[in-house]
């Protein structure tokens, strides 16, 4: 049973939410949307699920047109990024709701709502009030309501984006686990986020969203190594790819009176306005390096981010350990330019790497 | 420093207890008092300092003829008046209000906050400007002098507070609740009925109150609007204040009109201080 969609569009104001999104979906995928606030994740995720319908466009499923199709009879399942339950329902009866909504035996509820409660790690708070969980446990009733519906496709929106930084690594596992556990043979499971670490860490396929436009298709390791624009490798990395403004002559790529020998495969490239793109992992500290000033330096986790200024080029550079930087002081960096990308002047990728449309 | 502080809070919360307290329990004292009691100076102590009678009560459920003023009949028509058309406003108050709150209208300029508005509106004009309009259109569909009339005119007056409560109310009221109903198997009037109406009960309750509380103290429409045969107790009342009747039948009189007011206040009070009307829904 296929989910296909045939250039959705909607605009409600001035601006595109949906803007020609076509896609298909088959069953027992992990199909995840990747894309920055406000690039029309949620608008998607609520188009499918019937909540809102768009200006243009179909969406058929199982051959069924879906549009004519309201919510309550469409069969899908849906966890918000806030978390949403029922305030006025325990534990059990917000898990049991949508069963009891299509008059399922109370026996097989019950058997049902156990199991549910008990994938999620909940077993023993069926008796308590929603308001007495921590978010993460809320979150978790509310995956637990999806879940036990059965429903055909089950729809995540951003839904570990409100915890805080243990619960969603803990909680991303368990997802990983029930997603692998059999539980999408027959199921679409689509999954939104910001996160691109998220994103790989799923290893689904990913369709990449910007301002309502996909902008790439692809599996998350595809994505990962050959994005076809800036745009796709700016969303898609964390921090975004550096773009450096740089000329490539006589096997020299040259910028800010820099110059690094040419890898092989941006070495043909000789064109005018050529972007560089390079990974923030993709730079290191080195003493024999090029000299650039520290403009901030910020300590996320065990990692330090340095935001580097050398004339015009501004990159970020991401060192595995905590160092103490001060603002104006100057570093020495390489390029480890055999992991350099290209970019034509219009955005679009002119060499990879990983061999994507080698020049 | 801190020991002013409590003994400040102190003082001036038993003097606004006294400030609010003093004029019903001398209401209530001078209920049970006579003649004698209320002539010969200030008393204040039953027993000791006069000796309490019920010849005040007994009065206000006497018939006319026999001498008593018989303020049952308008009590229970204002209970009904009241009831029954704080019910319907808050019926028709909470679908209006959740219509406004979720969908949008749109008809030329006018959108959903203008919608609003005119229901406020209704409650910021003068009553005077709307007694002859009213009056006129009673008489047209000749309900004048009835207790429907009256009902049909409460409405108009309790519904705008009903609407302006509970669409503030539903406006905090997360959206993605009605829409997890309807993906959950809800129909609208199912979602509405079965998750966000159990979910406004606070909402309810306040906006509840408010309209029992103008309905009851109503005087202006129930006095121009009603003569022979139907009278409210705010009217009632007014009248045995310019008649013979005795100080202590009228202090019985107010006690018992405000009673069904204090009983609401109580209830609502157990229920605010056992947080049930807030936090509900974060």
């Amino acid at each position: 049973m296929d989910l296909v969609a045939n250039n959705l569009s909607y605009k409600p104001d001035d601006q595109y939410h949906l803007n020609e999104v076509s896609f298909n979906f088959k069953e027992g995928n992990l199909y995840t949307i990747l894309g920055r606030t406000l690039s029309g994740k949620t608008t998607l995720l609520k188009t499918i699920a019937g909540l809102l319908t768009p200006d243009s466009g179909e969406i058929e499923f199982d051959g069924k047109n879906f549009l004519k199709i309201p919510v309550w009879e469409r069969n899908v399942a849906m966890v918000y990024q806030q978390f949403i339950n029922y305030p006025h329902l325990n534990v059990f009866e917000n898990i049991a709701f949508p069963l009891k909504q299509r008059k399922i035996d109370q026996s097989i509820i019950k058997e049902k709502v156990m199991d549910a409660l008990k994938s999620v790690g909940l077993l023993g708070y069926e008796n308590r009030k929603i308001q007495e969980l921590s978010g993460g446990q809320q979150q978790r009733v509310s995956l637990a309501r999806s879940l036990v519906k059965n429903a055909k496709i089950l729809l995540l929106d951003e839904p570990l984006v409100n915890l805080d930084y243990k619960l969603r690594e803990q909680l991303r596992d368990e997802f990983k686990n029930l997603f692998s556990k059999g539980l999408a043979d027959e199921t679409i499971l689509i999954y939104s986020t910001t996160d691109p670490k998220e994103t790989m860490e799923l290893n689904g396929e990913v369709i990449v969203l910007d301002e309502g436009k996909v902008l790439q298709v692809g599996p998350a390791k595809e994505i990962f190594e050959n994005p076809n624009s800036l745009k796709v490798a700016e969303i898609s990395n964390d921090p975004p790819m550096n773009i450096i403004e740089a000329k490539i002559s006589d096997n020299q790529i040259r910028f800010e009176g820099i110059d690094v020998e040419a890898p092989q495969h941006l070495s043909k490239l000789t064109e005018e306005g050529l972007k560089i793109g390079l990974r923030s992992s993709d730079i290191e500290l080195n003493e024999n390096g090029h000299e650039f000033e520290v403009e901030l330096a910020e300590i996320s986790g065990s990692e330090t981010l340095l935001h580097l200024k050398r004339g015009d080029t501004k990159i970020i550079v991401s060192i595995e350990e905590v160092l103490n930087f001060k603002i104006h002081d100057k570093v020495k960096i390489n390029f480890k330019i055999d992991r350099a990308y290209a970019f034509h002047a219009d955005g679009k990728l002119a060499s990879s790497p990983f061999g994507g449309l080698n020049g | 420093m801190n020991k002013l502080y409590i003994f400040l809070k102190y003082f001036f919360i038993v003097l606004w207890t006294v400030f609010v307290v003093a004029p019903f329990l001398w209401a209530l004292t001078t209920s049970f008092k006579d003649f004698q009691s209320v002539n010969g100076g200030v008393t204040y102590i039953p027993w000791v300092d006069f000796e309490p009678n019920l010849e005040g009560w007994k009065v206000l459920i006497k018939s006319p003829a026999k001498g008593g003023v018989d303020i049952i009949e308008p009590y229970f028509n204002s209970l009904f008046v009241t009831c029954t058309a704080s019910l319907i406003s808050i019926i028709l108050g909470t679908l209006s209000a959740y219509a406004l709150s979720r969908y949008t209208f749109k008809a030329g300029f006018v959108k959903n906050n203008d919608i609003t508005f005119f229901f406020i509106s209704q409650r910021i004009m003068p009553p005077i400007v709307l007694s002859i309009p009213f009056f006129l259109f009673l008489s047209s569909i000749n309900l004048l002098d009835s207790l429907t009339g009256l009902i049909v005119v409460y409405i108009v007056l309790l519904m705008p507070i009903a609407v302006w409560i509970m669409v503030d109310f539903f406006n905090k009221v997360p959206r993605e609740i009605d829409e997890t109903a309807l993906i959950d198997g809800c129909n609208p009037y199912q979602a509405f009925l079965k998750v966000v109406l159990p979910n406004s009960i606070p909402g309810l309750i306040v906006a509840g109150m408010f309209c029992i509380i103008f309905g009851w103290i109503d005087f202006f429409f129930a006095f121009i609007l009603t003569f022979t045969e139907v009278q409210l107790l705010p009217v009632k009342i007014v009248a045995l204040n310019s008649s013979v009747t005795p100080w202590w039948s009228l202090s019985a009189s107010a006690l018992v009109s405000v009673a069904p007011l204090i009983i609401v206040a109580f209830i609502v009070e157990r229920y605010l201080s056992k947080g049930n009307l807030s936090g509900a829904i974060k």
